[in-house]
């Protein structure tokens, strides 16, 4: 609010008669300039962490890498929503229209969501002055301004490079301060995230044009009324509430598999992504993509980090350890390009064969461990290797004299095998063992026997006792899904067969049955597809939350370790390290106390005791980083072998060229630009991003309430509604589908449906109400399935309360008409809030269907069409009957709403014009305002000056975001008497709450 | 690992003479008419066989009238690589037997792993080596009346590497009555309903691919493959009157050395030509 407008130095108004600059146009051309301008603006604020993160920025835009995610962007919509709805009160009416979606995908899945972001943000203002039309009681509004300006509430960044930006900025920073400056990082983060929140908005302006006019009028007179009251109080309560929230670093502790430690700062709200490419820097690895990175959940169950999400969602309450380790076993190790991919492969399988997970005989134990021997200590050498000297080695979980004995016996006759043969001979003779990459799962059947599932590059097999008693290989599977803690593969009619039949195991909860869902959507699609699955299209009805292996699959990594050109990196196995540990008189850590260190160390980082968090391996005790070193490599390693024998059949055929981007990239970048390669947007999870389109329309009329305090608790009435709701949506959203396609067919065909996801996260995020809506309605009408699910509750007596949308009526139309009852006057408002979000959806559709690339891809677009269908604005008077409706409540993280201003001339046609000057100003306080001036030439020698500000509103639940941004908008027009705003986004992110189950 | 190598290469062969008594406790004997003598010089032309044509190693282990069934000395122990499992017959009376075995087995320093003798011990496990059949990459074991899911957890527990899938026995009273290994990737299979039932299982189970030699008689489905030193194949089997309509098919394993060796007289209870000798490699594997 005040920081806002106070942060505005210049504006230039050339507020001739120009042609409304085209939105849809302009964003394109302008993006390069905005982004340059934003940089440019930041050394004028007067923290001193701008400059770094101009230059970091410049950086991230530069390099390589920064280009090829496109990805991450799309993320950052994903906050939850808190109050989205409480904003529109404090609109000005004339802005009260609104258009926007949270997120679309950019027709150019290439393009980078950020871009897109900034494009967005910028605001084309109407050099006609607007007529006051409807002349409310107050005609106090200034007519003839043109002012544009987004104000936008922002919790969550998303983005990748963002949060990286912020990040190092962070770490630089970090030592002196603590916690203040976080602050304002963060605030960094919220700006940039807040560009791609706009994206949407633009496109949408051109519908709500018309609409815009009328509601303008209105609208000012009211915010007038509104700020004047309301804003003294609003504003203290705001700023107070505004300076709790800071942004903190927190440090990862990941665990690499030669057991040492890799601590690393990462701004809170980063990625899984870039730990991950943090951890993969450190090693120096290239051929990343097998790998990944785990931490264990409350329940010390295993999960991965997913590198398109938040990872402080992820973890919850866990503590950010993390375990860097392997994630897809290829199965033929000898096609990796490098002998640093295999190296730490090696690695893994050590710890996986000393942990018992990967069981072998005793000649196995032996073999392998001799191999072990050679490639960490070299020949055997009867001087220096006497007995002891693998009693540092664990080779087998009981390791006996016996087995080092024939381990040594062995040893010797390895003699002039390199590490790296030796190596290459330990996976050769891995990589046979039954249970080689095998992800194992308990279950029970049907008959509730205790049974395993697991999960390889093959496909599903099941276990009973350590005897396979099932198999089910990916092309006889057509769709995994998952409802609750049920896991469901349906199988493909053999010859014989007319049906195709559905086998469901039970997995101990819900939990787990999502994961073991997720985890083979990621094998299917890492081994069995030629590329990732594109967004589902329009034509596909997915789910609320669609869960996607987002990263590369086999054939593409191999594909673009084909190209990798460098010296093979110097890496230092693990046996100096070992014998300095000795000397150390560290303690050393046995595989048997592992799990034991794991969970009781797990949070902490004491260097030298770090060893022990680690795990399996045997050579936990070893700290070393590896790949530090790397520079000096001598070797040149260009020549790759391509796929040859060792892939599996079914790829072989499938795998076509790498995308044309990817090689490029590739090629220029490497390793670090790989997720992204494909120019597939890689988005893989849509969940947590919800379009929410909210009609402020109808709850103008009682926007301006005159009491803030009854307004207040209208507001938290709503919310606690809502969050019923969401519980219950993620209870019902439990389910969700993948289907599974041949790799011949195109891999976008596929379909993965999943709520759970969202589940997740409905269950963390109280705030997001209106997300909730639009998820479940799409499911029903998508698939035949929700008639199963309604079925299912029965089965489950516990969930049925919750799962069944019909049961969730009764809770909230008991909550609507307490809250009516409760504040009359806020009446309206509460309902149309509520309803707000069925129209949204309904506009949510029009825009899917203009821009099909959308980032979101899978997720919500194509429900909204349905919920239009099924709810009109007709609902929207009676809440209870949409509650009735069993639209099922999807807890929508990030909102963006658009208000828009009538504009008079069309935009879409108008020439793009050209720029004149861009400008941006960005001013930290309480709330971040970022300005920025963008003044084009049109057609005519008219020239238009669009001044754009981002105001970025950081609090707790607490804060009226609403009052601040009302606050925010007055003062703007304030600013800039002579101008008019023609557009205000509101994008909010919610922060998840974190206690889930 | 280095163990699994392709199926087929045997350095040695233990075999067990016929006893005196044999026929009398045979299960499934259904009223034939066994002629001892005859069985003994079928016994003596396959050892023949293995010793002189195939050049194994033959080691005979003395017959004990007192153990009848004792000669189908497959079922007694799973061998693989280097470790042999001492399995625990169903039939009471048939655990005795294991003892000259185990002699056997530890002389040739094989890794002896027992099921143990006791039925708590195992909690009741009974695995029999007709119902076991090793492609050399995985097991199969059938599930019979000879053989449960118990004791093919003993199994897996001590075959570490491999895995160990069951299928059900459908059409035959052991697994390897209706399938046995024609080459390193070849199964030979009856052409029964019930064998084909279990073919299916195996196909749905395996991670790998094996040719099928399908064979119309059922006796003809069991034959004994090894390859020799020379990188030979042979393949004992069962001659053309035992199952005439089954020879074509053997003749078209090509640059196979083809051994008939009749098995009549086991046959009629219910054993085969695989039963009557265990196959061990004592090539050193690295």
């Amino acid at each position: 609010m005040t920081t806002e407008v106070g942060s505005e130095t210049d504006v230039k108004k050339e507020p001739e008669k120009v042609p409304e600059v085209q939105q849809q146009t302009e964003p394109q051309q302008t993006e390069q300039p905005d982004k340059a301008a934003d940089s440019a603006a930041q050394p004028a604020s007067a923290s001193d962490d701008q400059p770094q993160e101009e230059s970091q920025s410049a950086e991230a835009k530069s390099d390589p890498e920064a280009a090829a995610s496109p990805e991450p962007s799309s993320p950052p919509a994903a906050g939850g929503q808190k109050k989205d709805k409480g904003i529109s009160r404090f609109l000005p009416p004339w802005l009260k229209r609104q258009k926007s979606l949270s997120q679309d995908k950019p027709a150019e899945s290439t393009e980078p969501p950020r871009q897109e972001s900034v494009e967005a943000v910028k605001e084309e203002h109407e050099e006609t002055s607007q007529p006051k039309e409807e002349a409310d009681g107050e005609g106090g509004a200034t007519t003839s301004t043109e002012q544009t300006e987004e104000v936008k509430e922002v919790k969550e960044v998303k983005e990748v490079k963002e949060v990286k930006e912020v990040k190092e900025v962070k770490e630089v920073r970090e030592e002196s301060r603590a916690e203040e400056v976080q602050v304002e990082e963060k605030d960094k983060e919220e700006e940039k995230s807040i560009g791609s929140a706009d994206t949407q908005p633009v496109r949408e302006e051109k519908e709500g044009e018309s609409e815009v006019k009328e509601s303008e009028e209105q609208t000012e007179k009211k915010e007038e009324k509104k700020e004047e009251e309301q804003v003294n109080q609003q504003e203290t309560s705001v700023l107070s509430a505004l300076k709790l929230k800071k942004m903190k670093m927190v440090v990862c502790h990941v665990t690499l598999l030669d057991g040492s430690q890799f601590s690393c700062e990462v701004e809170k709200r980063a990625k899984g992504q870039y730990l991950f490419f943090q951890v993969c820097e450190q090693l120096n690895l290239l051929e990343k993509d097998y790998f990944g990175l785990s931490f264990k959940d409350n329940a010390e169950q295993r999960c991965w980090l997913d590198p398109t999400k938040e990872i402080k969602r992820q973890i919850r309450n866990s503590q950010w350890q993390f375990a860097f380790s392997v994630k897809f076993y290829p199965p033929d190790p000898s096609q990796l390009t490098e002998d640093i991919t295999r190296y730490l492969l090696c690695l893994q399988l050590r710890q996986d064969i000393a942990s018992g997970r990967l069981p072998c005989s005793f000649v196995t134990h032996a073999l392998l461990g001799s191999y072990t021997l050679q490639a960490e200590l070299g020949d055997h050498d009867p001087e220096e290797h006497r007995l002891d000297y693998i009693s540092d080695f664990q080779f087998a979980p009981n390791q006996t004299k016996e087995l080092e004995e024939k381990v040594v016996e062995l040893h010797k006759s390895h003699r002039g095998m390199t590490p790296a043969q030796a190596d290459a001979q330990f996976l050769e003779n891995a990589k046979k063992l039954s249970m080689y990459g095998v992800d194992l799962h308990h279950a029970k059947d049907s008959e509730g026997v205790d049974i395993m599932l697991g999960v390889c590059a093959n496909g599903l097999l099941i276990y009973k006792d350590r005897l396979r008693i099932n198999r089910f290989a990916w092309p006889k599977i057509l769709k995994i899904s998952y409802k609750r803690s049920n896991f469901y593969i349906k199988i493909r009619p053999g010859e014989a067969e007319q049906f195709e039949s559905t086998v469901g195991f039970k997995l101990p909860n819900h939990r787990a049955a999502k994961r073991v869902w997720k985890v083979c959507v990621e094998h299917h699609t890492f081994f069995r597809l030629v590329s990732p699955e594109q967004p589902t299209k329009t034509k596909f009805l997915t789910l609320g939350s669609k869960f996607r292996y987002s990263g590369r699959t086999q054939a593409q990594t191999r594909q673009a370790s084909s190209l990798i050109d460098r010296p093979a990196p110097y890496f230092q196995r693990t046996s100096s390290k070992r014998i300095s540990r000795s000397l150390d008189g560290a303690p050393v850590v046995n595989v048997s106390d592992y799990s034991q260190a794991l969970t009781a160390g797990a949070g902490e980082n004491g260097p030298s005791l770090e060893l022990n968090s680690d795990s399996k391996s045997p050579q936990v005790e070893v700290v070393e980083k590896p790949n530090e070193d790397a520079d000096t490599s001598l070797t040149s390693e260009t020549a790759f072998e391509t796929d040859k024998g060792g892939a599996p059949e079914r790829k072989v055929p499938q795998q076509t060229p790498p995308r044309p981007g990817t090689d490029s990239r590739d090629a220029s970048k490497s390793a670090e630009v790989k997720p992204e390669v494909n120019g597939q947007p890689e988005v893989v999870e849509v969940v947590e991003e919800t379009v929410v389109i909210e009609e402020v329309v109808k709850a103008k009329p009682k926007s301006p309430t005159p009491e803030a305090a009854v307004t207040v608790e209208t507001e938290h009435a709503a919310e606690v509604k809502e969050e019923r709701s969401l519980s219950s949506d993620s209870e019902s959203e439990d389910e969700a589908e993948y289907h599974a396609q041949p790799p011949s067919t195109s891999v976008s065909a596929q379909l993965i449906k999943e709520e759970p996801e969202e589940e997740q996260e409905a269950d963390l995020t109280q705030q997001a109400p209106p997300s909730v809506i639009e998820s479940q309605p799409i499911t029903e009408a998508a698939e035949p399935a929700p008639a199963a699910e309604e079925e299912k509750p029965a089965a489950q007596p516990e969930e049925e309360a919750c799962a069944d949308e019909p049961l969730l009526t009764p809770d909230e139309a008991p909550n609507g008409h307490a809250l009516q009852d409760e504040a009359p006057p806020t009446l309206k408002a509460t309902a149309a809030e509520e309803e707000e979000p069925h129209i949204v959806n309904g506009s949510a559709s029009r825009v899917e269907t203009e821009h099909l690339p959308q980032v979101i891809c899978c997720s919500e677009p194509p429900v909204v069409k349905t919920e239009m269908v099924t709810i009109s604005d007709t609902f929207a008077a009676q809440k209870t009957e949409i509650s009735t409706k069993e639209v099922p409540i999807v807890h929508t993280e990030t909102k963006t709403i658009t208000y828009e201003a009538a504009q008079l001339d069309g935009n879409g046609d108008g020439e793009p014009g050209v720029l004149m000057t861009a400008q941006t100003i960005t001013s930290e306080s309480l709330c971040t305002t970022t300005t920025t001036h963008i003044t084009k030439t049109l057609k005519g020698g008219l020239s238009e000056t669009r001044i754009e500000k981002r105001i970025v509103i950081t609090g707790d639940s607490d804060i009226d975001h609403d009052q601040a941004l009302a606050q925010a908008i007055k003062e703007a027009k304030e600013q800039h008497p002579d101008m008019s705003v023609t557009r205000v986004v509101v994008h909010k992110e919610t922060e998840l709450a974190e206690d889930d189950d | 690992m280095a163990n699994i190598y392709p199926y087929g290469c045997f350095t040695h062969a233990v075999v067990r003479s016929i006893p005196e008594s044999f026929g009398k406790l045979a299960e499934g004997g259904e009223g034939f008419q066994t002629d001892l003598a005859k069985a003994q010089r079928q016994m003596g032309v396959l050892t023949g066989a293995l010793r002189q044509k195939v050049g194994l190693q033959l080691i005979e282990i003395p017959a004990d009238s007192e153990l009848p069934e004792s000669w189908r000395i497959e079922d007694i122990a799973v061998i693989q690589g280097d470790t042999a499992l001492v399995t625990r017959p169903f039939k009471q009376q048939r655990r005795a037997e294991a003892e000259a075995v185990r002699r056997v087995l530890n002389e040739l320093k094989l890794t002896v792993v027992e099921m143990g003798d006791e039925e708590g011990g195992s909690g009741g496990a009974t695995l029999e080596g007709s119902d076991v059949l090793f492609t050399g990459k995985e097991f199969f074991v059938g599930i019979s009346k000879h053989t449960n899911h118990r004791g093919a957890e003993v199994l897996a527990d001590t075959f570490k590497d491999f895995a160990v899938s069951t299928v059900p026995v459908c059409g035959g009273s052991r697994l390897k009555n209706i399938c046995s290994m024609g080459g390193p990737d070849t199964i030979i299979i009856s052409s029964s309903d019930g064998a084909k039932k279990t073919l299916r299982v195996m196909e749905q189970l395996t991670d790998h691919h094996y040719e099928i030699l399908s064979v119309p008689e059922d006796v003809a489905a069991n034959c004994i493959y090894i390859r020799g030193p020379a990188k030979v194949d042979y393949l004992l089997h069962p001659t053309a009157e035992e199952c005439p309509n089954s020879v074509p098919a053997f003749q078209r394993l090509t640059d196979y050395t083809l051994l008939p060796s009749a098995c009549s007289e086991a046959s009629k209870l219910g054993a085969a030509l695989s039963s009557l000798c265990l196959l061990i490699n004592k090539k050193p594997n690295y």
